[in-house]
Formats: structure tokens, sequence, C-alpha cells
């Protein structure tokens, strides 16, 4: 276990590298370079132009400035963001913590739904439950999330003033930022209020978020389940006596979610390109949110040190999926 | 004379096999009434897509109280005619997703099959890269893009078709070493072909099912990442009918007219599951062992 | 009275393509410590009998039975609650595939467990000592680290074993094993026969053997049912059945024996397949392949002649009308 946690490791490095690197070409290719753009229409005497180069070594060649960035980018520097003069590694730190809160909420939404509707699709296949579900999921995996999220609003905030339109907790409290989770904030500060204000914000962008992938679990877990409920231990286990619930659960679900459990693992990715659409709908302060508005106000390091942060976030989630995967599936444990 | 007649039985017994899918059916259905829509968009459109009438700001559709005929779907924030911009629409999400897919079955099918039958350093060069891609939320990656050449429709659809590589190159490589294995490559080599014909003659249409099967589900995704570009102002640009572009117009508008946010979307939607149903319908057909 | 009493049981599946009948008209009697073999090539419907007989024919297949009785209670009209408390305890039964009949995710000896729990067979204290038991009972060395492996751990002989522990977890009163050996190495295949046999003896419980193996038949039946395409073609004493087959099926299953067909320059085969489900031929199933077969044969399906216990389903027996 520990050898092959210790070469997937090894795996990573070439990739982080061609992560960098990318990060690195991308931004050498917005017209001009960063220094004029920060400049923008105001200009600049070219003695000062050359002095600047130098000093953020833009005068360099390219292997060298590679090199240079990876130094950075390895000892946590991501530069200052251009608008608000932060460091862009402090200010990813203080967004994400909503995204995640979105993101789990959102997986758990799909998890705890679509699994168990996909189990019963299968236990019922060819009844009017299945045709229905499998109709629903793949409409679900066609959503456009960003029309989806904003009739949702139209639907629940605007006319049957349901829920909240945008933000992460009502204006009327206040909650010290603890933990950044604004959930766990208003249990800590024991403020009921706003316990419900933040939960009821957090509904309809984690039903929005959570549309697609539901609809994949669901899929996939009735796929899986089918085949599975063919297999002779399923057979076995009947044999034993076992009630069905405990077949069903116990016995073929459990080795249905082998294949599940990384559909979940690779849907992290997809999960934090939608988190970007979710979040400029609803306002909703994370990451994907940050980087819209980086884009708007040509923020580069931020653009950048952003997507590369994500990213890694994604290597290192995809690491805990194979590492979960090799727990789920005893075969393959070493 | 046999051999149009075993192509008439495989093609009938691949329909009969299609058609037991009922969702697949409806799938090809959505398509086709798509594609005639947007090849007859110049007859069908009652006005110019970019037509402004100042005189029928945010019209209703026919249906409620201040509805038209002459605009059946309403009018959006500047007067321009809804049903006519959604029937362009058509066009434009057809043309961006075939553009897409072509680019990306093209340059992925050929890198995939260059990996395959040259293998070593270019190998592990090109499946490395599809390493470092895959690592980026695909959405997120071709909004980089697009925010580096600068936002407009073809160089979203650039960006659109880099981000769905991978799957083509993966998929088609995939496909191609098992190929490889086979008595009859080996025959074909030894009959002294040449390695690129080996490549797009021999190989190449052996490991077609699954391209095409992905190729029938790229378009969807390809339809759907271009319309979230024109929804964040990164596509199309109005007055350009995108149906992305229309939400994004449409935004500050919801409270008062949901029709100009309801029907782009719809069309998305519709489109987008049109061409997920027949995918899927195709891959159960092409491929009995996936089938249950 | 007789422990599993079996009659006209018939087992029907319905496709596309129509009905099916998998098994049809066989009957089954089994005693207390009695060892029963159902024989037949691949595809007669002996494995589908038991295994509607446990209840575990899966929809859309369909069990149909005059009599269904185990130990005198009739299992068609029990709920699956109260069947559930019978299968697995009383009636227990070995697969063909020891090493897909496991679950992959479960060390073996939680599986074991598992079956005990179910039954409430041992305190829940005594469920660990019990498996240990068990594992040593069915000769698996080193029972006590043995039960923490997983099924991919282990050998196919050594799952086997583990199966049958599981089966007789809870002293089944009737123990069906459905081809045992086949997907075991013909080595191990003799070990785990014999260990079935002995374990019969020693809990005197009921055992139907299903084979394809008419060695394995000589070696431990008492008595034989032969089945041919889901129909049982002849029932008898293993020594009669081997010293005067009657149904000309058994005889040329005999012949191909090796043991038999020692001094001849080849080994006898049976010319043609099993029927599959659209070659039904009429009147005796058989006859295609049957070297005596008349008019009659091909016209009219014959029925079971003869007593209970040795009959044969034939219009032309060996040794003499019935």
């Amino acid at each position: 276990m520990l050898r092959y946690l210790l070469r997937r490791i090894m795996l990573i490095i070439p990739t982080f590298v061609g992560v960098t690197l990318l990060s690195f070409t991308l931004i050498h290719l917005v017209p001009g370079d960063p220094i004029e753009a920060r400049v923008g229409e105001r200009g600049i005497a070219p003695e000062r132009l050359a002095q600047l180069r130098a000093e953020m070594g833009y005068d360099q060649p390219m292997w060298k400035q590679f090199l240079d960035y990876e130094r950075q980018v390895v000892s946590g520097d991501l530069g200052l963001s251009t608008v608000t003069h932060q460091p862009v590694w402090h200010e990813f730190l203080s967004l994400f913590p909503a995204t995640i809160e979105l993101s789990v909420c959102a997986v758990s939404f799909a998890v705890l739904i679509g699994i168990p509707l996909g189990m019963i699709a299968a236990l019922r296949r060819g009844t009017a439950f299945d045709f229905g579900l499998m109709g629903a999921s793949v409409t679900g995996a066609s959503m456009p999330i960003f029309w989806w999220g904003l009739m949702m609003i139209l639907v629940f905030s605007v006319s049957l003033g349901w829920t909240p339109v945008s933000g992460r907790v009502s204006d009327m409290y206040f909650v010290e930022p603890w933990s950044g989770f604004m959930l766990l904030d208003c249990w800590w500060s024991d403020d009921e209020g706003a316990c419900r204000s933040a939960a009821s914000h957090l509904i309809l962008p984690t039903i929005v978020l959570g549309t697609i992938p539901l609809a994949n679990f669901a899929r996939m877990t009735r796929s899986s389940m089918l085949e599975v409920l063919g297999e002779d231990y399923v057979r076995t286990a009947r044999a034993k006596g076992l009630s069905d619930v405990r077949v069903n659960v116990v016995h073929a679900l459990r080795n249905a979610l082998i294949p599940v459990a990384t559909v979940i693992g690779l849907s992290i990715g997809g999960l934090l390109g939608g988190a970007i659409l979710t979040e400029t709908i609803f306002a909703w302060p994370g990451v994907g949110h940050w980087i819209i508005e980086s884009i708007q106000a040509r923020d580069y390091p931020v653009l950048q040190g952003g997507t590369l942060l994500i990213a890694i976030i994604v290597i290192g989630v995809n690491l805990g999926v194979d590492v979960m995967y090799s727990v789920l599936n005893p075969r393959i444990r070493r | 004379m046999s051999g149009t007649l075993t192509t008439g039985a495989r093609l009938g017994a691949f329909w009969r096999s299609f058609a037991e899918n009922r969702g697949a059916v409806f799938g090809l259905l959505l398509m086709v009434v798509l594609i005639v829509v947007a090849a007859l968009a110049d007859v069908l459109a009652l006005h110019s897509p970019i037509e402004q009438y100042r005189d029928h700001f945010l019209t209703p559709p026919v249906w409620e109280a201040d509805g038209m005929w002459r605009f059946p779907l309403g009018t959006d924030d500047v007067g321009r005619d809804m049903l006519s911009r959604l029937i362009n629409g058509a066009r434009l999400s057809l043309m961006i997703g075939f553009s897409v897919v072509a680019a990306a079955l093209l340059t992925g099918t050929t890198l995939g099959l260059t990996a395959a039958f040259v293998g070593g350093a270019v190998d592990t060069l090109i499946m490395r890269m599809v390493d470092v891609i895959l690592v980026f939320p695909s959405l997120l990656l071709a909004i980089v893009v697009v925010a580096i050449l600068g936002p407009g429709m073809f160089n979203a659809m650039l960006a659109v078709a880099v981000v769905t590589l991978p799957g083509y190159i993966r998929l088609s490589r995939a496909s191609a070493l098992v190929e490889l294995n086979r008595d009859y490559v080996t025959a074909t080599r030894a009959a002294g072909a040449s390695t690129l014909r080996l490549m797009f003659d021999t190989v190449l249409p052996n490991c077609m099912a699954p391209l095409i099967v992905h190729a029938t589900l790229g378009f969807s995704t390809a339809i759907l990442d271009a319309a979230a570009l024109g929804f964040l102002g990164l596509g199309a640009q109005p007055p350009t009918p995108e149906w992305g572009t229309m939400l994004a117009g449409a935004l500050q508008y919801y409270q008062r007219a949901w029709w100009v946010l309801a029907f782009p979307g719809f069309a998305i939607l519709v489109t987008v599951l049109g061409f997920n149903l027949f995918g899927d319908g195709l891959r159960d057909a092409l491929d009995p062992k996936l089938k249950r | 009275m007789a422990l599993l009493e079996v009659r006209n049981l018939a087992v029907e599946f319905t496709s596309s393509r129509g009905r099916f009948r998998a098994v049809d008209g066989v009957d089954v009697t089994i005693d207390s410590g009695d060892v029963l073999c159902i024989v037949g090539e691949s595809g007669s419907g002996k494995s589908v009998s038991m295994l509607a007989a446990m209840g575990l024919i899966a929809w859309p297949g369909k069990v149909t039975a005059d009599v269904l009785r185990f130990d005198g209670t009739d299992l068609l009209s029990l709920t699956p609650a109260q069947r559930r408390k019978v299968v697995g305890k009383d009636i227990a039964m070995v697969f063909q595939e020891p090493m897909t009949s496991l679950n992959p995710c479960y060390p073996v000896g939680w599986q074991i467990a598992e079956a005990l729990r179910a039954h409430h067979a041992v305190p829940s204290s005594k469920v660990r000592d019990r498996v240990v038991e068990l594992l040593d009972h069915v000769g698996i060395p080193d029972p006590g680290r043995r039960m923490n492996n997983f099924p991919h751990q282990m050998s196919g002989g050594m799952n086997q074993r583990v199966m049958i522990a599981m089966a007789i977890s809870c002293n089944p009163r009737l123990l069906i094993a459905d081809e045992p050996t086949t997907a075991l190495d013909v080595t191990i295949q003799k070990q785990i026969l014999d260990l079935l046999v002995d374990l019969q003896k020693k809990h005197g419980m009921a055992l139907v053997l299903i084979t394809h193996d008419m060695g394995v038949v000589a070696e431990t039946a008492h008595r034989v049912q032969v089945m041919y395409a889901g129909q049982m073609v002849e029932e008898a004493a293993t020594e009669t059945l081997f010293a005067a087959p009657r149904h000309p099926y058994t005889a040329a299953l005999l012949d191909a024996l090796p043991e038999r067909a020692m001094g001849r320059a080849r080994l006898p085969t049976i010319p043609g397949v099993v029927p599959g489900i659209d070659d039904r031929p009429t009147g005796c199933l058989f006859n295609p392949r049957c070297g005596l077969a008349d008019a009659l044969c091909s016209s009219t399906a014959p029925g079971l002649s003869g007593e209970v216990g040795a009959r044969a389903r034939c219009h032309r027996p060996l040794g003499g009308a019935a």
C-alpha cells in the first residue's frame, strides 16, 4: 500500500511540471508583455520599461523565466493581484472554503439521492419508475446549468419567494469567519437565524451544481448494479437466506459502488467547472466567481494563479480517489 | 451484388437494434427537426435575427396578455424577434458543434494514432500532454484560453476543441493499440503497406465505432460549453443570436420578462438532449457488449 | 416421509423469443442420509431444477410444481420471509464456481459469519469460534488467520472449502452441491468430493450432487437421476443403473466412460447435441440422437414408466418392456 502510494506520488511530478508549464505558456500568449498590460494606456518611458523588465526578469531567456516561475510556485509565491495588490495565494485561501462548502453540499446531494435512485431503478428495471428515472437523468445530464440556475431563481426566489437569490447569508447577520465555511461559522456563533439563513442560501446553488452529477451517478449506479445483480456471489447471498435488503445493499450495492466511486472522483473536475457558472449566477463569493472577475479586470496573476491552484487541487483529489478506490476494492489492494 | 446485400442487411440489423431504444429514436427525431430548422432558417424566420423593432421592446409571447402574432415568442430588450433569433441560433449551435467536433476528431485521432504507431518518447509526450489537459476542469481551461486569446465565437470554438481533445486521443490510441495486435494488421504489414497507409487505411476504419459514438456525444459537450462561454460573455458577441449569449443579454430583465430567459436555455437543453439520446442509442446499437 | 419431495416440477423462462421450458416434469425424492446424483450434459436443466427447489429462480423465470415439499412444508406456499428461514439453514447449496461465488469485497470468515448470524445459529459471542471451527472442519489450515483472507487471495480449492463451510454452517439437513468440482484442478476434485461425502456421513445430511461425470456418480451416489433436455429420463439405484441401464441415453453415457471403453479403438460418443430453445424435436426429445428410435419415438412423447425410484422415460427401454 505504501509503495503503491509512493509510486503514485512519483507519477504526479511530471503532471505537475506539465501543469505549471501550461499555465506559464498560456500567460505568455497574452498579447504584449505583462508590464505593458499593467501600465496600460498611460504609457511609460522606454528606460523605465527596460528597468522594470530587468527587475522582473522578463529580459531573461524563456527557459530561465520558466525555471524561476517553477521555483516561485513551489515556494508558494503566486504573485500579487493587480487589482487588490494582495497575494493571490491569500485571496484564494479566503475564498476557497466557500467553493468547498458549495461543492461538498452538491456532491452529497447528488450521492445521497442519485445512488439510491439508481439502485431502485436497477431492481425495478423495465418498470415505469425505471423509464421515468432514466429519462429524467439523461435530461439532467444535458442541462445547461447556467440556465437551470436562472430558472430555479425565477421560480423559487422570484415567484414563490421561498429562497434567497444570491450570496451566502443574509446581510442581517454578521458572522465571524472562523473557518470560512458559513454553515460551521453560523453553528459556532450560536445564532439560529444566521444558521437558517445560511442553509437557505445554500439550497438552490446545491441543487443546481448537483444536477449533472446526480444524473450521472444515478445512471452509473443503475448500470453497475444491473451488472452485479447477475453475479454468482449475489446468488450465493440469496442462497444463505439473507433478506432482500441485505442482498441488494450489503452484497450487490457494495460491489456496484466500486465503478461509481471512480465516476464520483472523476466528476470533481467537472464540478469545479460547474462551480464557476453556479457561483456567477448566485453571486457566491467563491473561487469560480473570483476567476471570472479576474478576467473582466484583466487581473492575470489571479487568473494564472487561481487556475494553477485549482489544477493542483484536482491532482490531489485524483490521488485521493485512487487511494479510496484501492480501499474500496480489495482485489487491487497491495 | 452480395456485398450490397450484406451491407443492407447489416444496416437493417443495426436499425432494428437502434429502434428498440425509444429514447434514441426520440433523440434522432429531435436532431432531424433541429437540422431542418437550421437548414431552412432563412425561410422559417419571420424577421431578421438582428433587426430591432423600436416600438416593441420586451413584447411577451403570443399567448400572454399583450402578445401578438407578429412576434410568436415575443421580443427581447431591444425589440428583436425571439423566434427568429432562436431559429438562427439553431444554425449557429449546429455549426459550432460540427466545427468543434470535426476539429477535435481530426486532430485527436491523428495524435492518438501517432502515439499508438510511433510509441516511445512520442507516445509518452502525447499522453503526458493529455494528462495535463485533463487535470484542468474543462470549462475552466476553455475560459482561460478564451480570456487570453480574447473573447469571440471563433476563439471559444477553438478553446472547446482544445479541451475536448484528450477524449479523442485516448480513445483512438486505445482502439488502435488493440487493433495493432490483430492478425490482419500483421498481414497487411507483411504485405509491405506503408505506416501511413496502415494507420489510416487499415486500422482507423476498424476503430471508428467508439470514435463515432464519442463524437456524437461530443456535439452536446461542444454546444453546452460554447453556450456557457457565451453566457459568461467570452463566446459569441452580441448581436450574434447564439443561445448562451442571448441568455447573458437577458439577465437584467429576468424579473420582468421571463421569456427572454426561458426560451434560449430551453433550446440548448433540447438540442443537447437530442444528441445525448442519439449518442447513447448509437453506443448501445454499435456495441452490444455494453447493452443490457 | 421424504425430506425433499418434488413432483412434476417445471421452470419456464419468458423472453422476447417466446417461452422456454428449461425444466419439465422433474420428480425428486430424497430422504435423510441419502446421496442422490443428478447427471446430465450441460444445459440439461439439472442446476435449474435444484435452484428452483431453493427458490433462487429470479424473474422472469417461473416455477410450477404439483408438489414441492421440504420436511412436510409446502415451499411454494411460503412467503419470501418464511422461505428465507429454511433456505440457507435447512437447505444449503454449494455452487460450481468458487472463485465468483464468494463476494470479493468481504473476508471469507465474515461471509461465513453472516450466514450464522442470519439464522441465529450460535450466540453472537460464539460466532468467531464457530467460523474457525468450520474452516478447520473443511480442512483449511491455519483457520484463525485464513478467515481474514479475501477470496482473491485464496485458490479455487480453498474457496470451495469455504463455500462448503458456509453451506454446512447452520447444520443443514439437505445439502445441494451443483457441480462442486467442475471448476477445480483434477487433483483437487477428489479431495472436495471426499470432503462432501465425509460431511454427509458425519452429519447424516441428505446430499444432492449435480454432476456430468458418471465416474463421480459411481463413487458417491446411492441413487441416480439422469436428466436430458430438461426432463428426467431415468431414475434408479446406482448399482442397478450401472448394471442395467434402461434408457438408451443412460446407456450411451455409460458407454462413453473410458473404463468401459477399454479395448475399443475409439471412445464412443453420442452424435449430435442437446436440443436448444428453437430445435425441440417432436416425440421423444432424444429420438434424433437415439439408435433405437422408431416411428412411435418421433411422433409421441413417452411418459415415465416403472415404479417410483426405478423409472425410465422411453418407449423402447433396454432390457425389455417396463
